[in-house]
């Protein structure tokens, strides 16, 4: 196809702003796929993406547009991934486009994730289309979301196209401005081949499926392919484009989008954000902006069952086949026995690979309070990364320690500033820029410690917005912080998966809440079990679990054993989710109990 | 073992705590029947019984219903006990009650000291049916008092009143019972600790050689259930601790001691029934909703009058479902009820894996088990639950 003929684009959206309502209008415009058995096929496949309404992996569907000229135009709509945690799966995409649609509701306006993705597709110098949806809603208000988007984009309100993504309203007009308006691909036609990877995923059939973005030159069945990070060579296999079933084509012309299958079972081998050249005649020059995926977020993970520790190693390697942001390393604790320590891009992505882990491999797990990877400088004068508050040194050999920072980024409406400021002075943040998008919306800038955002931050900066603050943010840099190490010990014994490095302000406090919190958790046991909460071998809180008195029935149900067996062997099934901690049973919401602790 | 099969008077002889008399009742045989008619459901209980404030029910019709039941029966040998129970028993006519006991003796014959014992609702007390009841056969009677606070009689949903009972046990002592128990039931919500303390002093000056004491269970689908559920007081397990032991100091002080996790007797006065059930002894049952164990298999009867009936009529045991016991099993059942009684339990392979266990060994070294003169015994009765939900899971996984 010749390139002035292809657009590429992607749709930058909030959760029900109507994403996959829009791409199915396309779609049905198009032609491409009736309307019955559209949504079983679009976008979002995995059940975990449709439910919590997100986009995780990238897609890319091909559609051929017959516009009024009389000429066919190939568009791509290529899906990005809709969340903070996964920031650089959305830069690959956006890279692999010329143009973004920016959807926004009507009623609703724009959302900081939102904002800081159309941030991000300006930067990569992408045309953007702002698409204001569901006009068709009586709550609708094109006109101020149309200025909102103007005030924080540039260019003027009317460049805004309206549509209802439901009953189809203005979708040919949004079809014109994306022919029009949006900058055909400008590659090498004839130069060697440079594709841009931009999603890779494990299909038990096929093996690895990528989707690749052609920059410049061709490729075809049946090439020898060489990805330029990691050097490796591979061939081809088949070539085809998503419509949105796989079908092959034989080959991929610059400024086209597609996959390709290269029979390989390793993930790790074709990589988000590498280029894929001819190994035969390779490209001098990678594409861009490869950067190896950076989990920030880490937490232990242990199976209830300490048998279950091979199928727990097991389970996540299959989960790695499809997700090389994934990381872990077996690790011991001393409260929970064998389990990995992992990396996650950030807490929904841990959330969601611990809720598979469930799920799908049928595991029972102990999750520990996530952690944020901290540097510790010793005194000795070498440096220790740190991912779990057990290995933080001692601190007679422990000179400082950095923490992360992020950048953070809160749109809320104005009435609620002086509440998220307060909230985000109690978190360490330090404020910065301040943007009126309108006179009721603000967008507000802070840097911030990570590990304040891991905690409950989203949480309450949700509750005490009523929901209507979003938040995005992108790690800046590390920063010298008074930090130590709260310890927490059941029954007199330090128990490490409760450990948690917090800043020193705010130990005593934590410790306190903490300790109150588990107390609440831990459910009474057949003696008294003492809680405590201890900075080195200073015990600065103290509880006491009440050991239980009663807990047995009276009768014997008339000589029905059997039921009185039954009703015990229930209550037992119902412990099964807690963990043996030394002599003390503790439920598993116990080692996330950190995250539960209310400041108020 | 022979020498105390030889003897079975030791149940009249034996202290109500010996290892002997616990080991003695796992050999024992008993029967039950059940006889399930009550003026009025008690707003706590889930038993299967025949409500009759909403139904009558031909009490003659039942009756024969369960001499044919006795008639299909083949039998487990001779029978050390015997107890009718309810429902209320005191509710239908005492010759019915007496032809189940002729029907039990000639079909199964019983031991020379056997223990036959009826269950009454003090609401039900006359002279009369007192003496109907000794000329049936009935040496032991269980009386239901629950309380001598009128209010928290109230509560329960009783319907007699605590002045009588003082009458009701001389009286039974009288018409000739060997030995007289009390039901109590103690920690409803709206029972001060004081009313409690004084319906205790006061049992305690009743002449009885037997006390059960119940702590209010909240079940499901009973009315006190659903209260609950809708946000009224549930017992506290605490403040039913305390109860219970307020009651084991006051009762032991007057040679009433705790043989079970419900119930005190004085020496020689200890249940037949009620400690081969616990021993996890052989029994059969008859009637409505009745229970039996027997060869390693526990078999239930329906609990629905008319399929019970029909089920009589056509000649066919009344049976909704029997469960099948292998070795390992029993010695399950046997440990999960044996650590309630006071005298403890053998020392099984089933009970030597549970010592030996994680969680067993985490109960011997909190003092929660302990083992003596061969025998698993629990420290603290009121902990029984937990440790027998430990012991069922070691005995199913590590067997
Ligand atoms: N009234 C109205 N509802 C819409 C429109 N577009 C989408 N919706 C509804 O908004 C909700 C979210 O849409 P969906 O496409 O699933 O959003 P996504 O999360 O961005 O993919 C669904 O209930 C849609 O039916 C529209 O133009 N008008
Ligand atoms: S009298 Fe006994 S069996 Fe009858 S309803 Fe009351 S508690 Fe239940």
């Amino acid at each position: 196809m010749d390139q002035s003929r292809i657009r590429n684009f992607s749709i930058i959206a909030h959760i029900d702003h109507g994403k996959s309502t829009l791409a199915d209008r396309l779609l049905e415009r198009t032609g491409a796929i009736s309307e019955r058995d559209m949504r079983s096929q679009l976008l979002d496949e995995m059940d975990l993406e449709r439910e919590r309404g997100i986009t995780i992996k990238a897609n890319a569907v091909r559609i051929d547009y017959d516009a009024d000229s009389g000429e066919t135009y190939e568009l791509n709509i290529i899906d990005t991934p809709g969340h903070v945690d996964f920031s650089y799966e959305v830069s690959r995409s956006l890279a692999a486009c010329e143009g973004a649609l920016l959807l926004v509701d009507a009623s609703q306006g724009i959302e900081a994730q939102t904002l800081a993705n159309a941030y991000l597709a300006v930067e990569s110098g992408l045309e953007i289309i702002p698409v204001i949806n569901k006009i068709d809603l009586p709550a609708a208000d094109p006109d101020r979301v149309a200025e909102e988007i103007a005030a924080v984009l540039g260019g003027s309100p009317d460049e805004a196209i309206r549509v209802s993504a439901k009953s189809g309203e203005g979708i040919d007009e949004l079809l014109h401005a994306i022919v029009d308006r949006l900058p055909a691909p400008d590659g090498d036609p004839d130069g060697e081949l440079r594709a841009l990877v931009f999603d890779s995923y494990y299909d038990t059939y096929r093996g690895v499926v990528s989707l690749i973005r052609v920059v410049d030159g061709s490729i075809t069945k049946g090439d020898a392919i060489r990805l330029m990070a990691h050097r490796h060579d591979l061939n081809a296999d088949e070539i085809g484009v998503r419509r949105p079933a796989m079908e092959p084509t034989g080959g991929l012309e610059a400024g086209e989008v597609g996959y390709v299958i290269t029979g390989v079972k390793d993930i790790d081998l074709i990589r988000v954000g590498d280029t894929v050249t001819w190994a035969d005649v390779p490209s001098e020059d990678p594409l861009s902006g490869y950067a190896e995926p950076k989990p920030m977020v880490f937490s232990g993970l242990f199976p209830t069952d300490g048998d279950d520790f091979e199928r727990l190693r097991e389970a996540l390697d299959k989960l790695r086949l499809n997700d090389s942001s994934l990381v872990y390393q077996a690790e011991t604790s001393r409260a929970l026995g064998f389990g990995f320590r992992a990396g996650f891009l950030g807490l929904l992505h841990m959330e969601i690979v611990r809720e598979r882990l469930e799920r799908e491999y049928d595991l029972d797990l102990v999750a520990t309070a996530p952690s944020v990877q901290y540097i510790a400088h010793l005194t000795d004068g070498t440096d220790r990364n740190v991912q779990s508050p057990q290995d933080l040194p001692e601190s007679g050999s422990l000179a400082s320690i950095d923490e992360p920072y992020v950048k953070v980024m809160i749109i809320t409406p104005s009435e609620y500033i002086g509440t998220v400021m307060e909230l985000v002075q109690a978190k360490r943040g330090i404020m910065g820029e301040m943007t009126y998008l309108s006179p009721e919306r603000v967008e507000l800038h802070y840097e911030m410690p990570l590990a304040e955002i891991v905690f409950d931050f989203f949480d309450q900066l949700k509750s005490r917005t009523r929901g209507y603050a979003s938040l995005d943010y992108e790690p800046s840099d590390y920063r010298p912080s008074d930090l130590v190490r709260v310890d927490i010990l059941l029954n007199g014994q330090p128990v490490d998966a409760f450990s948690t490095i917090v800043h020193k302000d705010g130990a005593y406090s934590y410790g306190k809440a903490m300790v109150k919190k588990l107390r609440e958790l831990i459910p009474r046991q057949l003696f008294d079990v003492p809680i405590q909460a201890a900075i080195g071998s200073r015990i600065i809180s103290r509880e006491t679990v009440k050991a239980k008195r009663k807990d047995v029935t009276a009768k014997c149900y008339g000589g029905d054993i059997t039921r009185k067996r039954k009703l015990l062997e229930r209550q037992k099934e119902g412990k099964k989710r807690m963990k043996m901690v030394g002599s003390v049973e503790v439920p598993q919401e116990a080692f996330v109990a950190a995250l539960k602790i209310n400041d108020e | 073992m022979s020498d105390r099969q030889a003897d079975k008077s030791i149940a009249r002889t034996l202290p109500a705590r010996d290892p002997l008399l616990a080991d003695a009742a796992h050999e024992w045989k008993s029967a039950y029947i059940h006889i399930p008619f009550c003026r009025r459901r008690c707003p706590y209980c889930d038993f299967a019984i025949v409500d009759e404030s909403a139904v009558r029910s031909d009490h003659a019709r039942y009756a024969e219903a369960v001499l044919a039941e006795i008639e299909m029966e083949e039998g487990i040998g001779r029978l050390d006990a015997v107890n009718v129970g309810g429902g209320t028993p005191s509710l239908i006519d005492p010759a019915h009650l007496a032809d189940m006991l002729d029907a039990l003796e000639r079909r199964f014959a019983f031991a020379p000291d056997v223990e036959r014992s009826l269950e009454i609702n003090p609401e039900d007390w006359t002279v009369e049916r007192a003496d109907a009841w000794v000329a049936a056969g009935f040496d032991r009677i269980s009386i239901g008092l629950q309380s001598l606070d009128d209010e928290v009689l109230g509560d329960l949903g009783r319907m007699h009143r605590a002045s009588i009972i003082a009458e009701v046990v001389s009286e039974a002592r009288a018409a000739g019972f060997r030995s007289i128990n009390v039901d109590l039931i103690f920690g409803h919500p709206g029972e001060p600790a004081a009313s409690w303390r004084s319906t205790v002093d006061r049992v305690m000056d009743l002449d009885v050689d037997h006390v059960s004491t119940y702590a209010l269970t909240v079940e499901a689908g009973t009315e006190l259930g659903r209260s609950v559920s809708d946000g009224a007081p549930a017992p506290d397990d605490d403040v039913q601790a305390e109860r219970y032991e307020h009651f084991v100091a006051a009762a032991s002080s007057r040679g009433i001691v705790a043989y079970e996790v419900s119930n005190h007797a004085r020496d020689g006065h200890a249940c037949r029934y009620n400690l081969s059930t616990w021993a996890h002894g052989e029994y059969l049952g008859f009637g409505l909703a009745a229970h039996d164990h027997r060869w390693g298999i526990r078999g239930r009867n329906h609990r629905r009058m008319d399929r019970y009936v029909e089920d009589i009529d056509a000649g066919r045991r009344p049976r909704l479902g029997t469960e099948t016991l292998d070795r390992r099993d029993q010695e399950r059942d046997r440990l999960m009820l044996g650590l309630r009684l006071a005298a403890g339990t053998p020392m099984t392979d089933t009970a030597e894996a549970f010592v030996r266990s994680e969680a067993g060994a985490r109960f011997v070294d909190a003092g929660v088990i302990r083992i003596e003169g061969g025998r698993l015994v629990l420290s603290n009765p009121l902990v029984a639950d937990a440790v027998a939900r430990e012991a069922l899971s070691v005995s199913a996984s590590d067997c």
